[in-house]
C-alpha cells in the first residue's frame, strides 16, 4: 500500500433509536485533538434532536425494561466484548481526544470495558440486592422490586472521554432505563465510538443515544423537558448545576449530583436512577 | 313491580362519643426548642380549630426566621455533642422509649387527633396512633444495625434533618420523619402542618418523658414562611418534606445546589382497578377504603376508579348502596365512618373540583346523609360518566370524592392507571394471581395493593415514582434518606 | 347535574318473582354456581373486625338486647337430654326471665326428634316455634331413606322447624347435584314446616365453599340457612355470617326470595350476639332483623342477654343466679 494514501476519514453523527442521523438542523461543530489539530466535524445536536432522542428512549425503555434482566446482562456483556476487540481504536481516540500517554489511553479504556462487565453482572442482582420481602403485621405477602425511573439523562463527564462515560449510561441502562447522553463537547469521540458499537450489540435501538453537541444549548432543555425522569448532572459545568437542578424540579426528577467514578458513587447514582415498587396482595385460604 | 326494600342501618346507633377530657389540651402552645417550650421570639401566634365545630382548641406559636435558626442551632448543636456520640445501641432504647410512651398515652394521642384534624376517632385510635408507635419500634431496632442495612460497612448520617409534615395524618408522618432519622444518627427540627400542631406538641412531652437528649428534636410550629425559612437555613443538611406537588416543587428548587438532601413525598391520584372476576364484596369494600378513609386526605387515595366494563353497572350499584350507609358526622362518635374536613380552604377546593367535575359533564352521585350545621363537611360523592380528560380524573381533590371510568381489557387499563403525572398508589383487583402481577409490573407506581387498599405497615417502603416524589419511607429502603450513602 | 344517591339504593332492592330454578343436571348446577364472586378471606375478616368496632349505647343497645333474646333458638342437643330437662327449657322459652314478664320469649326451641313431642306440650299454640334436627344429625351420614324419614317423623311430632344438614362429604368431593337432591327431598319432607340447611361451615373450610353452599341450599329450598351444628371444632365466625349474608342478599336481589341466616354454636355472651346483629343491620338491613330471618342458635348465650338486659333496665348488674340454668 502506498505510502502516501489519502486516509478516508469518517464521519462521526448522533446516535438516536439505533440509527445516526446527522442533526435535524444540519449543524455541525468543529472537534480539535489536544494539541488543536483538525479531528472532525461533529453533528451538532439541537433542542429538537433531543426531542427524538427522548422519544425513542421513552419507547425503547419499556422493550429494555420487559426483557428478561439475565438477557439485559448479555446485551451489555456483548458490547462490552465489541469494545474489547476495538480496544486499539478506542485507545486511539482516547489518545487523540485527551491528550494523554497511549499507555495511560489503553489503561483507561480497559478500566472502562472493566466496568462495564461488572454492569452487565449487575443487572440480575440488583432485584435481590435492592428488593425483598418485607414482613408486614397483617396476612398479606409484602415485596419490594426495584424498577427503573424510565429515561435518564446525562450530561458526560468532559475530560475522561471513554471511562468518565460508562458509569453514567451503564449504571442506569443495568437498572433497566434508557439513557440520552450528552457526550463531552470537547472531546466527543470516544463516546461516539461507543453508540457505534452499541448499534451493533443487540441493545433495542432507543436504550442508549448519544448526542453531540453544546452542553449549555441543550442541559437546560435536558432540565426542563418533563418526559425525562432522571438527570445525571455530576459533570454539568460547576456554575450551571444549580439552575440545571431547579430546572429539573419542575417535574420532580431524579437528580444525581455525585462526579467520582469510585464504586460507591457508582451505586450511589444505580440507586438514584431506581424506584421501589411495593407490592401488597392478600394471603387467605 | 312489587318489591321489597330493606333499609339497611335500620338499626339506629346512638350517639357513642368518646371522651375528649383525656385530651388536656394546654390554652397554648410554645415552640419545642432544645428539650423545652419556649416562647417565640416576636410573640407571634395563630389558633388551631376543631374542623367539626370550628372552636379554637388552642393558640400556638408561630416561628419566625430567628426561631428557626433557634431550632436549628440547637439540632446542630446536639448533633455535634451529643447525637453522632451516641451510640446505635443507646439511640435504639431511645426509639423503644418512644413507641412504649406512644402505646402508653395511646387514647389521649388518638382524642387529641380527633380534635384537631376532624378525622374519626375509629381510625385514630385504630390506625394513626398504632401505626406511629409501630413505626418507632420498628426503626428503633435498625439503629444499631446499620452496618447491615445494606449501604455499606459504616453509614453515616446526614446531620440535621429539616422535616416538613402535613394535616392528614399529623402523629403518624412525625413518627415516618422522626423514627428513621434517629435511628440513623441524625437530628431533627420537625414542623407540623398549620392545622394540626397539637398531636405533634404531644409528642414533644413524651420525647421529654423519654429523656431524649436536649435539641435531639426541636419542633416548631408556624405557617408556610417557617416552612421556607427551614427550608433554607443553611445548617440544615436533609429536607424531607410530605405534602403537594407544588410545594415539593418549590423546595426542590430552593435548595438546588446547595448539596442538600432531599427526599419529597407529594400527591397522587390513584387508580384502583377492579377486573371481573374480582371477589365483588371485598372490592365494594375496598373501593370505600381507598376513597373515604380519613375523608379521602390521603396522598395514595385510589381516586380514580377503573372498572372492567362488563361488571361495572354491578359495581356501581352495589357501591352506591355502601357509599349511602357510611356515617359522615361527629368524628369523636366511635361509630363514624368519615369525618370532618380538615380546614375551610380544604373544603372550598373540594368544592371547587367537584363543580368543575359537573360543568364539564360528568354524572355527580352523593350521599344523602345529613350533614352537620357546623364545621366543615362534604357528603361521599362519586363521579360517572367520567372521561379522563376531566379536572376530577386528574388532579388531586384530597377529599371524598371518587371518579369512575371503565375500561375492557388489562391492557388498557393499565394504559389508563398510567395516564398521569403522579404515581403513588394503585390498586388491582382480581382473583386471578397471574394477570395481578402482569398488571402490577406495569403500573407505574410505588405502593401497589391486590385485593387490599390504603395498608401501612412500617416495614414496608411507601413513595412515589414520577411527580409524587422521591425516596421511601418505611422498609430498610427508608433509612437510605437519613444516610450519607 | 346534581344526582343525590336515591333512598332505595341505600338498601338492598327485593324483587318479588318466585321462581327458583330447577337443576336436573350437575352440570347445570355447576353452572349457576360458577357465576359467584370469589371471597377474599382477607378482606373479608377486615370488613367484620371493623364492623365489630362499632358501638351500641343506650336505648339501641336495650332494643338489641331484646331482638337478640327473640332471635334465639334455645338449643340443647345432648344424649343425656330428658323430658324433663326439654320441658323446663320450653318454659324458660316461654318467659326467660321469670322475674321480668316484659323480656320477650325466645323464636324458638331446638331439640332432637324424639323431643318434639315433649316440646310441642309445653309450647302449645305460643309464638314460639318448635325446631328439631334431623337428617342424622350432626354427621349427616345415613341414606336419604333414612334422613327422609327422620324428617317425617320429627313434622308428624310437631315440628314447625326442622335443621338439616348438608353431605360435607359429598359437597367437598364435587358432588354438588347429590348435596342439592337431598335438600330438594327433605324439603319436600317438611311439608309446611320451614328448613334450616345446616352447612356446617367448619368443615367447609374456605368462604368460598360456604358460599357456594349458601346458593346450593338456596336453590335447593331452605328458608334458612345455618352455619353449624354446634358439634364439631370450630362454629359459627363472623366472618362466615358476613359471607352467609351476602348471598342470602344476592340471591333475594336475583330471585326474590328472602332467605334467614342462623348462626349456631359458640356465642356466648351479649357482646357477640351484638357484633352479629351490627353486621346483619350494615349487610343486608332491616328486613333479616326479625326473628323470621335471624336466628342464633344458642343456650348459654339467652342467660347472658338477661343479665345485660337486666343491668339496662335497672342500672345495675345481676347475680347470674337471678336466671335459671338450662
Amino acid at each position: 500500500m502506498s505510502e502516501n494514501r489519502l486516509e478516508v476519514r469518517k464521519t462521526y453523527k448522533l446516535l438516536m433509536n439505533g440509527a445516526f442521523p446527522r442533526s435535524e438542523s444540519g449543524r455541525t461543530y468543529e472537534v480539535v485533538d489536544a494539541e488543536g489539530t483538525f479531528i472532525a466535524n461533529v453533528a451538532q445536536a439541537s433542542r429538537k434532536d433531543l426531542r427524538d432522542a427522548v422519544v425513542a428512549a421513552r419507547a425503547a425503555q419499556a422493550k429494555w425494561w420487559s426483557q428478561s434482566a439475565y438477557n439485559r446482562g448479555q446485551v451489555i456483556y456483548r458490547l462490552a466484548e465489541m469494545a474489547e476487540s476495538r480496544h486499539d481504536e478506542i485507545a486511539e481516540a482516547v489518545e487523540v481526544c485527551e491528550g494523554v500517554k497511549s499507555k495511560e489511553a489503553r489503561k483507561s479504556v480497559s478500566r472502562g470495558i472493566d466496568r462495564m462487565v461488572w454492569y452487565a453482572g449487575w443487572t440480575d442482582k440488583i432485584t435481590q440486592v435492592f428488593g425483598g420481602a418485607n414482613p408486614v403485621a397483617g396476612p398479606f405477602f409484602n415485596f419490594s422490586l426495584p424498577v427503573p425511573s424510565g429515561v435518564v439523562a446525562a450530561i458526560a463527564h468532559p475530560a475522561l472521554s471513554f471511562e468518565g462515560i460508562i458509569d453514567m449510561v451503564f449504571g442506569p441502562v443495568a437498572a433497566g432505563n434508557a439513557v440520552v447522553l450528552l457526550a463531552s463537547t470537547e472531546r466527543p469521540i470516544p463516546a461516539v465510538l461507543l453508540g457505534e458499537m452499541s448499534a451493533v450489540s443487540d441493545f433495542p435501538g432507543g436504550v442508549l443515544n448519544i448526542l453531540t453537541g453544546q452542553v449549555e444549548e441543550l442541559a437546560p432543555v435536558m432540565a426542563s423537558h418533563e418526559d425525562i425522569d432522571g438527570f445525571d448532572v455530576g459533570h454539568a459545568p460547576e456554575a450551571e448545576r444549580a439552575a440545571l437542578i431547579s430546572a429539573s424540579a419542575g417535574s420532580i426528577k431524579r437528580v444525581f449530583e455525585g462526579h467520582g467514578n469510585d464504586e460507591a458513587t457508582a451505586m450511589r447514582r444505580m440507586r438514584t436512577f431506581i424506584e421501589t415498587s411495593t407490592v401488597w396482595h392478600t394471603k387467605g385460604q | 313491580m312489587e318489591s321489597l326494600h330493606s333499609q339497611l342501618g335500620g338499626l339506629q346507633y346512638d350517639a357513642a362519643p368518646e371522651s375528649a377530657a383525656i385530651a388536656n389540651i394546654q390554652k397554648e402552645y410554645g415552640l419545642f426548642i432544645n428539650g423545652r417550650f419556649t416562647s417565640p421570639a416576636d410573640h407571634k401566634t395563630f389558633s388551631t380549630i376543631n374542623p367539626a365545630t370550628e372552636e379554637t382548641l388552642s393558640m400556638i406559636a408561630l416561628a419566625d426566621t430567628k426561631d428557626v435558626d433557634a431550632a436549628v442551632q440547637s439540632a446542630k448543636r446536639a448533633y455535634e455533642k451529643v447525637w453522632s456520640k451516641t451510640t446505635g445501641a443507646q439511640r435504639a432504647k431511645y426509639l423503644y422509649r418512644i413507641a412504649r410512651l406512644i402505646q402508653e398515652r395511646s387514647r389521649e394521642f388518638a382524642v387529641t387527633e380527633t380534635l384537631d384534624n376532624g378525622k374519626p376517632i375509629r381510625e385514630t385510635r385504630d390506625i394513626d396512633v398504632p401505626l406511629a408507635a409501630a413505626h418507632f419500634f420498628y426503626y428503633a431496632g435498625w439503629a444499631d444495625k446499620l452496618s447491615h442495612a445494606g449501604f455499606g460497612q459504616d453509614p453515616q448520617p446526614l446531620g440535621v434533618a429539616g422535616q416538613i409534615i402535613p394535616w392528614n395524618f399529623p402523629l403518624l408522618m412525625a413518627a415516618w420523619k422522626l423514627a428513621p432519622a434517629l435511628a440513623a444518627g441524625n437530628t431533627c427540627v420537625l414542623k407540623p402542618a398549620e392545622t394540626t400542631p397539637l398531636t405533634a406538641l404531644l409528642l414533644a412531652e413524651v420525647l421529654q418523658q423519654a429523656e431524649l437528649p436536649e435539641g435531639v428534636v426541636n419542633i416548631i410550629t408556624g405557617d408556610g414562611t417557617t416552612g421556607v425559612a427551614l427550608v433554607e437555613h443553611p445548617d440544615v443538611n436533609k429536607i424531607a418534606f410530605t405534602g403537594s406537588t407544588g410545594v415539593g416543587r418549590m423546595i426542590q428548587q430552593r435548595i438546588a445546589g446547595s448539596g442538600k438532601h432531599l427526599t419529597l413525598e407529594l400527591g397522587g391520584k390513584g387508580a384502583n382497578i377492579v377486573f371481573e372476576d374480582a371477589p365483588i364484596d371485598e372490592v365494594v369494600e375496598g373501593i370505600i377504603d381507598g376513597i373515604f378513609f380519613n375523608q379521602g386526605h390521603v396522598c395514595c387515595a385510589g381516586s380514580r376508579l377503573l372498572v372492567q366494563e362488563s361488571i361495572a353497572e354491578d359495581v356501581l350499584r352495589r357501591l352506591m348502596r355502601r357509599v349511602e350507609q357510611l356515617r359522615v358526622g361527629d368524628p369523636m362518635d366511635k361509630n363514624t365512618d368519615v369525618g370532618a374536613i380538615n380546614s375551610a380552604e380544604q373544603l372550598a377546593r373540594i368544592t371547587e373540583l367537584t363543580a368543575a367535575g359537573e360543568g364539564e359533564g360528568a354524572t355527580r352521585l352523593t350521599s344523602t346523609c345529613v350533614l352537620p350545621s357546623k364545621g366543615y363537611w362534604f357528603a361521599p360523592t362519586v363521579f360517572t360518566n367520567v372521561s379522563q380528560s376531566h379536572r376530577i380524573a386528574r388532579e388531586e381533590i384530597f377529599g371524598p370524592v371518587l371518579s369512575m371510568l371503565t375500561f375492557r381489557t388489562p391492557e388498557e387499563a393499565v394504559q389508563k392507571a398510567n395516564n398521569t403525572n403522579y404515581g403513588l398508589a394503585c390498586g388491582v383487583w382480581s382473583e386471578k394471581g397471574s394477570r395481578t402481577l402482569w398488571v402490577a409490573e406495569r403500573l407505574r407506581a410505588g405502593v401497589i395493593w391486590a385485593n387490599t387498599y390504603n395498608k401501612f405497615d412500617p416495614t414496608s417502603p411507601f413513595g412515589g415514582v414520577r411527580e409524587s416524589g422521591f425516596g421511601r419511607e418505611g422498609g430498610r429502603q427508608g433509612l437510605e434518606a437519613y444516610l450519607n450513602v | 347535574m346534581l344526582r343525590l344517591v336515591t333512598p332505595e339504593s341505600s338498601g338492598i332492592q327485593i324483587p318479588v318473582r318466585k321462581n327458583l330454578p330447577v337443576f336436573l343436571t350437575e352440570s347445570g348446577l355447576r353452572t349457576e354456581l360458577k357465576k359467584l364472586s370469589g371471597v377474599d378471606a382477607v378482606g373479608a375478616e377486615a370488613r367484620v373486625a371493623k364492623l365489630s368496632t362499632r358501638s351500641l349505647k343506650k336505648e339501641t343497645k336495650k332494643s338489641a338486647i331484646n331482638l337478640a333474646i327473640s332471635m334465639v333458638d334455645l338449643t340443647t342437643l345432648e344424649g343425656a337430654d330428658t323430658a324433663g330437662r326439654v320441658s323446663s327449657l320450653c318454659s324458660k322459652a316461654l318467659r326467660p326471665d321469670a322475674n321480668d314478664l316484659t323480656a320477650p320469649s325466645v323464636a324458638a326451641v331446638c331439640v332432637y326428634p324424639d323431643m318434639v313431642a315433649t316440646a310441642r306440650g309445653v309450647i302449645g299454640t305460643s309464638s314460639v316455634q318448635v325446631a328439631s334436627v334431623a337428617t342424622a344429625f350432626p354427621s349427616g351420614r345415613a341414606s336419604l331413606a333414612v334422613k327422609l324419614l327422620d324428617t317425617k317423623e320429627a313434622v308428624d311430632a310437631g315440628a314447625d322447624e326442622i335443621d338439616m344438614v348438608i353431605d360435607r362429604g359429598a359437597f367437598l368431593s364435587g358432588n354438588l347435584f347429590k348435596v342439592y337432591e337431598e335438600i330438594v327431598a327433605v324439603k319436600e319432607a317438611c311439608g309446611s314446616a320451614h328448613l334450616k340447611v345446616i352447612l356446617e361451615t367448619g368443615e367447609l373450610v374456605t368462604y368460598d365453599n360456604v358460599r357456594r353452599a349458601s346458593w346450593l341450599a338456596m336453590l335447593g329450598g331452605a328458608d334458612f340457612i345455618k352455619t353449624s351444628t354446634g358439634k364439631v371444632g370450630v362454629n359459627a365466625t363472623l366472618p362466615v355470617a358476613l359471607v352467609m349474608l351476602e348471598a342470602v342478599r344476592d340471591f333475594a336481589e336475583e330471585y326474590g326470595e328472602v332467605v334467614g341466616v342462623k348462626v349456631a354454636g359458640g356465642i356466648r355472651t351479649t357482646k357477640d350476639a351484638l357484633k352479629y346483629l351490627v353486621v346483619v343491620n350494615e349487610t343486608v338491613g332491616a328486613t333479616w332483623l326479625t326473628p323470621d330471618y335471624f336466628r342464633f342458635g344458642a343456650s348459654s348465650l339467652l342467660n347472658d342477654l338477661l343479665l345485660q338486659r337486666s343491668k339496662q333496665q335497672t342500672g345495675n348488674y345481676a347475680r347470674p343466679d337471678r336466671f335459671s340454668g338450662d
